[in-house]
């Protein structure tokens, strides 16, 4: 009746998952309690958990990415512990398959639920108010996006205390993932959470293409966008493009488990190179999904804390799409060693080291841009500058790896877990905590606390650099990826520094919540009265802190690249409109009952509660057809009514 | 969303008409087909990496049946004649949809709906077939992506049909509404897109399977 | 909603024939007819010797992507006025997309199984 569910699916013989498990679980319990106590469930319904708001859904990815960010990192601070203990003839404190699966968790939970949130969350935030519009093209499929992701996100943490994680490594490679090798639900909780919560990215992609491409304020010319809207463009594109191989391959694979099918196994003719040629078909793309938001986010927050446009638009437009093209041209380079022929290796090492030209240009563009600028260390802009600095190095190892006699010394090795570290928190995290910190205000209507934000900075940049520079070291020294346990003592002092780094970024987290707890402490000292914080460019700097739920009461007219500091500049920041009635969009539950829906089916496939899954399968179709036989799913506003918010605010 | 713009149209300027978007927010029935349209681009994305393993495993039968010992092409010409049809009058559908036809519109859908049951009628009896003489997708990684690709897309098939009647039956108690309308339409673009889908697999896994 | 003149500034929304005529009806007409030729040619190319033998595959897939094409331009109606370019360029994306994954995945594993091990017998 419970498929291979049972009581032996706790780990009550593992005190580590237990433990953290009890802890969480009795934090989630506090919460609710609190909660329930304070009356405030009406509030959470009505304002969060049916919003279709893009204000609101960007700030549960980006809440979403960060919470996650404390379970990725308490994985990383127990293999960097493991590694700086179990040297020699110790054996640490971690058994080989408690270890493995901890690195599968940490680099999954990474991209998938801390990366990808964090960056999806900014540009559901930004983009809108940045085109000049009210909405995204979809706002309901947009709240079934975020509430799919949480899906997956809370699949994966089940796992830690019912059943296993898969032990495969966060790429899940086969053999070693099929029935034969990984009989249990491990891997199961890999591909379910990553199929359900990857739909909910498709649809995200879907709902920014047609955004970005169909819906701008009158005059915002393809060339009048700014630059970050581009990025987000080039990002949701590359979504639209590599997720459906994503899911496809994991169809394979759920297939060669649940049904006996032959694509990846052993036997029957399977061919499991296919598996890692289509994950990184996929897996290239990703990184440039990650990456390219980023990239648009120090655009904004350089050109805007130099204050000066920024450098040469025009060829940032054009290094944004070729990278956008060429991520897809690069993707054996995650293989190079798996045996192909001089030729194939030669062609994808070509187009590797290609790719990194039109980033150079990014860089270049950036350090124009402050040149004889006037910059203002803003929180933001040390992350940019921090940024800058760390992802080059990041680039020029990766340049390194992209030449294959080099890589076939280096592959696998811990060059390369400090390379790709390198490239992701250098540009991604610090990307996304600059946007955090840049769009707070406009977001929440106070600013974050500086100084805190300064702390949190600086032990990012020093705690990174001690946890990963070791790494390139060791990694030429021999030491390969996912060791439990440290054959050669003579690593032993690198890694003890490692581990120094990896305590010094658990600071940097702690200061970030410090800085929360403070601003929100502190916050009226700190109010964004004007909406523009930080004398920007951009249309979102133009409406309230925090923006009505409309975002704009008439549509902005757009004459020219960085609309609103040109509209500062002549005089035309605040016209006196004639309003017109609006409508926007109703809220809806159907985003969160499907995902609810999707939970019990997901839960119950990992199991083989074959009957439950059915069941949450038809029960997620018919809300969804529930939710579809309405069309009229927006209020208008009147004329008279909106202007009278208008004045209030 | 409706525009709140005080603009009046014929001041805009040439340079922002045709296609260099700066018009403002398009219209709704244009948003949602091109979003629509982008859906079915990832979805041909799904299917090429479904191609593509087909493409590299087709040669490993594993001792086992191979294409040329199963695939029957009469029954696949006839499956490619009803879905081929079916796109027809899907598009005939659409075409008296928009011109507030209703009872036509009906026929068309029973029409298209009849065509794209017995496309699956057949698929699923050759299916059936194939699993009774032990050629099943369990036998040999080249039955394993056959039976995906080719039921992936019958999958799709029918999830167009289920579609079709939640559409049908929309239509017969909201009428031929601008929104019901914008749905018929991105409908029609997924049937027209499965279309193009079968003619990659008629040609890339019957044909080519079943002769060289 | 939408009016006529704000048609002029807009793109075209993709499946839609610009303007209402009974030359629509046409345009599927001969949509289908060509679409029918073009499978019986598929049928007929592989199962005879029309063709010459080792060209049989490329001929196929000649009448593949002409069917195609005749798919997009009758019953989708992707044309080549200006309103047309962002559905264009969707689907010059999504065709670019396809390719690489589909040939560089038969060129990648073709390239990896011949340098694989013979297996033992």
């Amino acid at each position: 009746m419970l498929g291979r569910l049972s009581w032996a699916a706790i780990p009550t013989n593992e005190p580590l998952p237990l433990i953290s498990g009890a802890v969480v679980g009795l934090i989630i319990l506090a919460v609710l309690l609190l909660i329930t106590v304070k009356g405030w469930w009406p509030y959470l319904w009505r304002e969060w958990i049916t919003s279709v708001d893009h204000k609101r859904i960007g700030v549960m990815y980006t809440a979403l990415g960060l919470v996650m960010l404390v379970r990725g990192y308490s994985d990383a601070i127990m293999m960097r512990t493991q590694q700086a203990i179990a040297i020699g003839d110790a054996q640490g404190y971690l058994p080989p398959e408690h270890y493995d699966q901890i690195f599968s968790a940490h680099g999954t939970i990474m991209i998938f639920f801390v990366a990808m949130p964090l960056v999806i969350g900014l540009m559901n935030f930004a983009v809108p108010l940045q085109l000049g519009v009210r909405d995204v093209a979809f706002p309901v499929l947009n709240s079934v996006s975020f509430w799919l992701t949480a899906t997956g996100a809370l699949l994966i943490n089940m796992s830690l205390v019912i059943g296993n994680f898969a032990r495969t490594g966060w790429m899940g490679y086969p053999p070693l993932s099929e029935l034969a090798f990984s009989p249990d639900v491990g891997v199961d909780y890999y591909l379910w959470s990553l199929q359900i919560s990857g739909v909910g990215t498709l649809l995200t992609g879907i709902n920014f293409v047609t955004t970005i491409l169909k819906l701008r304020a009158p005059g915002m010319l393809y060339m009048r966008m700014p630059v970050f809207c581009w990025t987000a463009l080039a990002a949701n594109l590359l979504i639209v493009a590599a997720f459906p191989v994503l899911t496809a391959t994991f169809v394979m694979l759920l297939l060669d488990r649940y049904l006996g099918m032959h694509f990846f196994t052993n036997d029957g003719g399977g061919n499991q190179m296919m598996y890692v040629n289509l994950f990184w078909a996929w897996g290239h793309p990703e990184v440039y999904i990650l990456i390219l938001p980023a990239f648009g986010i120090y655009s904004e927050v350089v050109a805007t804390f130099s204050g000066k446009a920024l450098f040469s638009y025009r060829s940032m437009v054009w290094a944004t799409l070729a990278i956008c093209i060429l991520s897809f041209m690069v993707w054996l380079h995650h293989f190079f060693t798996m045996g192909a022929g001089a030729d194939v290796n030669s062609f994808f090492g070509i187009m590797s080291s290609i790719i990194a030209v039109p980033t150079g240009v990014k860089v270049f563009n950036w350090l124009f841009t402050m040149f004889r600028g006037r910059i203002v260390f803003k929180t933001p802009m040390l992350f940019s500058v921090g940024f800058i600095v760390t992802f080059v190095i990041g680039g020029l190892t990766g340049v390194l790896l992209a030449v294959p006699p080099v890589d076939f010394v280096v592959h696998n090795s811990a060059f390369l877990v400090a390379h790709f570290h390198n490239v992701i928190i250098g540009g991604v995290v610090f990307g996304a905590l600059a946007g955090v910190n840049y769009w707070f205000p406009k977001a929440f209507g106070f600013t974050l606390d500086e100084r805190w934000g300064h702390a949190s900075f600086w032990c990012w940049l020093i705690g990174f650099y001690l946890a990963f520079m070791p790494l390139y070291w060791l990694g030429l020294l021999g030491m390969t990826r996912r060791l439990e346990h440290i054959p050669d003592p003579t690593w032993r002092p690198m890694l003890l520094v490692a581990e120094a780094g990896a305590i010094i970024i658990f600071c940097a987290i702690l200061c970030q919540v410090a800085q929360l707890y403070v601003s929100i402490r502190t916050r009226d000292q700190r109010r964004d009265l004007t909406g523009d914080p930080w004398d920007g460019r951009t249309l979102e700097w133009s409406t309230t802190s925090p923006p009505p739920a409309y975002n704009f009461a008439v549509l902005p007219k757009v004459e020219t690249i960085d609309a609103f500091w040109h509209m500062k500049r002549t005089g035309r920041a605040a016209p006196a409109p004639a309003y017109e009635a609006i409508e926007i969009p109703r809220n809806s539950p159907a985003g969160f009952v499907t995902a609810f829906f999707a939970t019990i089916m997901g839960f119950s496939l990992i199991w083989h509660i074959w009957r439950l899954a059915i069941l949450g399968f038809v029960a997620a179709i018919i809300v969804v057809l529930i939710a579809a036989w309405s069309i009229e799913r927006e209020e208008e506003i009147p004329a008279a009514e909106l202007a009278q918010m208008e004045r209030g605010s | 969303m409706t525009m709140a713009t005080t603009v009046e149209r014929t001041e805009v300027p040439t340079e922002l008409a045709r296609g260099r978007g700066g018009g403002g927010p398009a219209p709704k029935r244009v948003v949602v087909a091109y979003g629509f349209w982008i859906f079915i681009l990832s979805d041909m994305i799904m299917f090429s990496a479904l191609f593509a393993a087909y493409a590299v495993l087709s040669g490993n039968t594993a001792g086992g049946p191979t294409g040329a010992d199963l695939f029957n092409m009469r029954s696949v010409f006839i499956e490619t004649m009803c879905l081929l049809l079916s796109s027809y009058t899907c598009g005939l559908g659409v075409l008296s949809a928009e011109r507030e036809q209703p009872t036509l519109f009906l026929v068309l859908a029973i029409l298209t709906f009849a065509l794209g049951a017995a496309f699956l009628f057949i698929e699923v009896n050759e299916f059936a077939g194939m699993i009774a003489k032990g050629a099943g997708p369990s036998r040999s990684g080249f039955l394993s992506s056959f039976f995906t690709l080719v039921g992936m897309h019958g999958l799709h098939v029918a999830s167009g049909l289920l579609a079709l009647i939640y559409l049908v039956a929309q239509v017969l108690v909201q009428g031929l509404r601008a929104a019901v309308l914008r749905r018929l339409l991105c409908w029609s673009l997924f049937w027209h897109a499965l279309d193009i889908v079968w003619v990659g697999v008629f040609t890339l896994v019957y044909l080519m399977g079943a002769y060289h | 909603m939408t009016d006529n003149h704000e048609h002029v500034f807009e793109d075209r929304t993709p499946g839609v024939e610009e303007h209402e005529s009974t030359a629509t009806y046409l345009s599927y007409t001969v949509g289908l007819g060509l679409a029918i030729l073009a499978t019986i040619g598929s049928f007929v190319v592989a199962q005879t010797n029309l063709l010459w033998p080792p060209g049989i595959p490329v001929g196929l897939i000649v009448l593949a992507l002409a069917q195609i094409g005749i798919h997009l331009v009758f019953f989708l109606h992707l044309g080549s006025s200006a309103d047309s370019t962002n559905n264009i360029l969707a689907l010059a994306f999504g065709v670019l997309i396809v390719f690489l994954v589909i040939t560089g995945s038969v060129w990648i594993i073709a390239n990896l199984n011949n340098n694989m091990m013979p297996m033992p017998q």
